[in-house]
């Protein structure tokens, strides 16, 4: 690049300043990518990867499998009958309580945790529960988070205490943590599904595996973070070792293990919610899943809302419970400090043995059971009729310009259907002379980066991610990978993609990134742009927080229903759902980064004469970079979580792998799709981490 | 202080070096004299020499002050003395035993019984009340319920909290808070009471109250006691012998007059500049004879004893400008004090005749 104007007086004739190398980097990479697109006609590998150079990955795990599960299969079965028993007893003790006492109980609880509204609010969420019909389903999950919590919590509560004594522990455990949160819940749902057998119980093991993570974190967080002067004090009262855990570090990180307990119980009951997928259990997911195959959606929605109820109470109750301040005196006897729960108990034995009596109480009268599912139904129909060209007209649009496109290429997708045109060769030619115009002057007014991301943006535009050879696009993505984070990180994302294509993943793994790579752009654009309007207006703030929290503590599932009353099943409507689900924590970062910008500075910046505009982009924007970027990071962890969800309502990729594994009993195909997610999700936050790390600190670039 | 106290607490050579595996450096005879070339061998090599070649004994009954800037080693001094960290090197004697020597059961007995420890910032258990907090030392021991509580009532008497007991620690202003910490400290009636910058977190006002009241509380119970401190004039309230701590060394051991009138270096010269000299001198230091010329005058003047500062003195001295008497601890006269002696001594002019000022010996 003679052009450039950094070599003029910095570097010699045979001497590569790392800026020229930044730029010949690309360069290669550019040049190697142009090559595989012009031979990819002749040279068939260049276009599909082989399929002789495929390992029999999948193959390889079914034959470990057989074996794996022909000895030890007595030992899990063992443990799943081991369970069946408490956890049947739980359900039995929902089951046999009337009504009106779990209520009173419910309450109770939640006026502890919550005062009044948050008592009020579970009441009538229960009540919904009772009149719309879904008692029974309701408690039958629920019997499953109640056996579920407290497993996970002791399983993640042991391993964390591990962690906090031994730092190698805890050097093994944490990735292995970071593992087993970014593998979709699905793809460990069938390994459970062979080694335990069928039934609830396996919802109850994975959903105990999903759940204990957060607590194992927050256990070694809180031990660890207990200030040194108690730690101190309480040596000095002469603990003992037991002691100095029992009675000073585990009472004093007592909320932050209470916040392990609270993200443990909402993980668990998504989980539970998902696992019904499996079927054979007549519980509230199930049912929101049966009837969304059947296109009942009243009733899905119906169904849905106790979930999304269950989920917001047991959140507020968990996390109320965990930041409430105890006021009770001390010195007082048992009864006395513990009345509360005296009363509440004895008065809901008290109920319960009324309600045994009076059958009102028992069964809440089928009679009385008010669904509005018919008339629901009913106003979707007239809704998605009525409505028909407006639905089409928006899916058309975003089909045609963006998705299909990005997909296949712009080649493809022009046609006299579509864009009302016929691709031919010159249009091809004035694009690229285009594209490459633009990068010339991206890279003229922004520097390399800048242009590098016009050009990539421009080959996916104009050959589609699926349409690209698979050499060209491991080389760009070990190139980002190589300026982000190095020479380690290259490695890694290099050893990934490699994986990808040996296990024969690449072309679903592809799609995926695809679909999840639309979903995380206009996410993050759309919850960055809305949390900076919340950043600079507390009515915009106000009104979002709740719709964020729900869509936060809504088990995925949920999130899906509307979007496919109306768009029925497909991409489009997988996209969005992992927009709705994904937006808000580059929502949530770009507001909390923005409203944490130092006042000093930005009174400073306006001092200066800054106009409003020039104060977003010029001192707040960058400031709060970081927290933006972390935000991006979040998005696609979620954006990939819900992958697996939005591909029940149909969408080609490494999620439909999952169900097809599922479905099959093929735990080969399940494994290996959920392998190639975690990669892309352990790829992504990886190269999201050094990202931001070259942001804290520049002089490193 | 008088001549038949008896060592505590004996503090021999002790060292703490921070850094991994400080130990080798231990094993020949290099340490020997803290050579300035040996700890910056230490320095250069990444370790932190907190406390260097640490001495000092305490004695029963005593309030040793240690004093020093932020850094200095303090916390790590004391630290040591209770073993919350090892010593790298040296020995730490308590009653004729060394505890580095003691295994892990009794060195809890030891703190169960004999230490007591009050922190800077409290070290309060957030999740008890403000009884349980100073009952948990009694509790840990499994101490009967009846035996616990008249216990627990004495300290929260002593240190005036009654009708807080039922009180969580954020509920209470700091002042409170070391309260409680005090308390607790005292619960298990310590033989030595460890005192790490216990006023520090406080106000200047609260920090004063607290002061009348840890000497009101030492008053009764006679406790042994190092008490750290980088307030020069905290100390000179409190304690009977001070050392002055400097980069992980003591740089002097003596009582407060000691380090105002003859300073070892000038680091504590330093310190001590802005001391007012009125109120480290006692009346004892400034004593004159009586001379002939005011002898009638004597049986009207008021009797001062000799350990008083003396800016307490100069009231006295305002309502009879004639003097003051001054008589020893046996109670016999030992002299007289004018206005003009104090002026005198406090501008450092001393009367041809007069030697200059002589210091009491401090044991
Ligand atoms: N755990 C530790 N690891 C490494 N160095 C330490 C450790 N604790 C203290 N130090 C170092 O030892 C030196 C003395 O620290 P110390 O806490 O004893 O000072 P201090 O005199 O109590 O100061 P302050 O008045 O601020 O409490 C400091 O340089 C400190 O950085
Ligand atoms: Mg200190």
């Amino acid at each position: 690049m003679p052009t450039s104007p950094a070599i003029a007086g910095s570097a010699g004739p045979f001497f590569l300043s790392a800026k020229d190398q930044k730029v010949l980097g690309w360069l290669a990479v550019f040049l190697f990518t142009a090559g595989c697109i012009a031979l990819s006609g002749r040279i068939a590998w260049l276009g599909s990867y082989p399929e002789v150079l495929i390992l029999p990955i999948v193959e390889w795990i079914n034959q470990a499998e057989d074996v794996i599960v022909a000895t030890t299969k007595p030992f899990f079965r063992a443990i799943a009958w081991l369970l069946d028993h408490p956890m049947t007893w739980v359900r039995d003790i929902l089951h046999w309580l009337p009504w009106p006492a779990l209520m009173l109980f419910a309450g109770a609880v939640s006026y502890r945790a919550g005062g009044w509204t948050l008592a009020l609010f579970t009441v009538l969420g229960l009540g919904y529960m009772l009149v719309i019909g879904y008692w029974e389903e309701g408690m039958n999950s629920l019997s499953l988070v109640a056996i579920s919590v407290p497993l996970a919590v002791l399983v993640g509560f042991t391993i964390g205490i591990w962690g906090f004594v031994s730092r190698p522990a805890e050097r093994i455990i944490m990735p292995t943590l970071d593992v087993l949160q970014t593998v979709p819940a699905f793809a460990y749902l069938l390994p459970i599904l062979i080694l335990f057998g069928f039934g609830p119980v396996v919802g109850l093991i994975a959903s105990v595996l999903y759940s204990f993570a957060p607590m194992v974190r927050n256990t070694i967080v809180g031990l660890r973070n207990v200030a040194p002067d108690i730690i101190d004090s309480g040596l000095m009262s002469g603990a003992t070792r037991r002691q100095l855990f029992w009675r000073v570090r585990v009472p004093t990180g007592l909320r932050q293990l209470l916040l392990g307990v609270n993200q443990t119980t909402m993980a668990s009951l998504s989980m539970v919610i998902v696992a019904s997928i499996i079927g054979g259990t007549s519980d509230i997911g199930w049912e929101v899943l049966s009837t969304m195959r059947k296109a009942q959606f009243g009733e899905s929605l119906l169904a849905g809302i106790v979930i999304a109820l269950m989920a917001m109470i047991l959140d507020r109750v968990t996390n109320g419970l965990a930041t409430r301040r105890d006021e009770t005196a001390g010195g007082q006897t048992w009864i006395l400090r513990n009345r509360f729960w005296v009363i509440a108990l004895g008065a809901t034995l008290a109920v319960a043995l009324v309600g045994r009596i009076v059958p009102i109480l028992m069964t809440y009268p089928e009679t009385w059971v008010v669904s509005p599912a018919g008339p629901m139904n009913d106003f979707i129909t007239w809704f998605v009729v009525n409505f028909q060209p407006a639905i089409k007209e928006i899916k058309r649009i975003s089909l045609f310009y963006a998705m299909l496109p990005l997909k296949i290429g712009l080649a493809q997708t022009v046609s006299p259907f579509t864009w009302g045109f016929v691709w031919t060769g010159n249009h091809m030619a004035i694009t690229v002379a285009g594209l490459a115009l633009l990068a010339f002057a991206g890279f003229r007014k922004f520097g390399v980066n800048a242009a590098a991301a016009i050009a990539i943006a421009g080959c996916l535009f104009l050959f589609g991610i699926t349409e690209l050879p698979w050499p060209a696009l491991v080389a760009v993505f070990t190139m980002i990978a190589y300026r982000l984070g190095g020479t380690s990180l290259a490695l890694g994302v290099f050893a990934g993609l490699m994986f990808l294509l040996v296990s024969g993943a690449w072309e679903k793994t592809m799609l995926s990134l695809w679909l999840c790579g639309i979903a995380v752009i206009v996410a993050f654009v759309a919850g960055s742009a809305l949390g900076i309007w919340a950043a600079h207006s507390n009515h915009v703030s106000r009104i979002m927080r709740p719709v964020n929290d729900t869509l936060q503590t809504m088990p995925l599932f949920v999130i899906l229903i509307p979007i496919v009353m109306v768009f029925k099943i497909g991409e489009f409507t997988a996209l969005l759902a992992i927009i709705a689900y994904a937006y808000v924590p580059a929502f949530r970062y770009a507001e909390h980064g923005l409203r944490n910008v130092p006042n000093d500075v930005v009174e400073a910046a306006r001092s200066m004469g800054c106009t409003p505009n020039q104060l977003l982009w010029r001192v707040k924007l960058p400031l709060a970079l970081p927290n933006i970027m972390l935000g991006l990071n979040q998005t696609i962890m979620y954006a990939i979580a819900m992958l697996v969800i939005a591909a029940l309502v149909g969408t080609n990729g490494l999620g439909q792998q999952v169900y097809i594994g599922l479905s099959k009993g093929d735990v080969g195909i399940g494994l290996v799709a959920g392998a190639g997610m975690a990669i892309i999700a352990i790829m992504a936050d990886r190269m999201c981490q050094a990202a931001r790390r070259r942001l804290e600190a520049p002089d490193q670039a | 202080m008088t001549s038949q106290s008896q060592v505590k607490l004996r503090c021999r050579n002790v060292w703490m070096v921070y850094g991994s595996n400080p130990g080798r450096y231990f094993q020949s005879d290099d340490h020997r004299n803290a050579t300035d070339s040996f700890i910056g061998k230490l320095r250069d090599e990444g370790f932190i020499p907190a406390a260097i070649d640490v001495n000092f004994d305490l004695l029963s009954g005593e309030i040793f002050a240690i004093m020093g800037l932020s850094g200095s080693g303090k916390s790590t001094v004391v630290r040591c003395l209770s073993r919350l960290v090892e010593p790298t090197f040296g020995e730490v004697i308590l009653d004729g035993e060394n505890l580095l020597e003691a295994s892990d059961r009794e060195l809890i007995e030891i703190r169960r019984h004999k230490m007591g420890m009050v922190f800077q910032n409290f070290g309060l258990l957030p999740h008890l009340t403000v009884f349980e907090n100073i009952a948990f030392p009694l509790s840990l021991q499994k101490i009967q319920d009846s035996e616990l509580r008249v216990q627990v009532e004495r300290v929260i008497e002593l240190v005036g909290l009654e009708g807080r007991e039922s009180s969580f620690p954020r509920q209470l202003s700091g002042g409170q808070q070391q309260r409680v910490g005090i308390a607790r400290s005292l619960a298990v009636e310590p033989e030595i009471w460890f005192l790490d910058e216990p006023f520090s977190a406080l106000d200047p006002l609260i920090r004063k109250q607290m002061q009348d009241e840890f000497l009101r509380i030492q008053q009764l119970l006679h406790k042994s006691i190092v008490f750290i401190t980088h307030d020069f004039l905290e100390a000179l309230r409190v304690a009977d012998r001070m050392a002055i701590m400097r980069d992980g060394r003591i740089v002097q051991i003596g009582t407060p007059q000691e380090l105002v009138f003859a300073p070892a270096d000038d680091y504590v010269a330093q310190f001590t500049s802005e001391v007012p000299r009125i109120r480290v001198l006692t009346a004892g230091q400034i004593v004159e004879p009586i001379m002939d010329a005011i002898v009638d005058d004597t049986r009207a003047m008021p009797v001062a004893p000799m350990d008083l500062p003396v800016e307490d003195l100069l009231p006295q001295l305002a309502r009879h400008p004639s003097g003051v008497l001054v008589k020893g601890t046996d109670g016999d006269v030992l002299g007289i004090v004018t206005p003009d002696g104090v002026i005198r001594s406090l501008s450092g002019v001393n009367r041809a005749s007069a030697s200059p000022i002589s210091l009491p010996d401090p044991v």
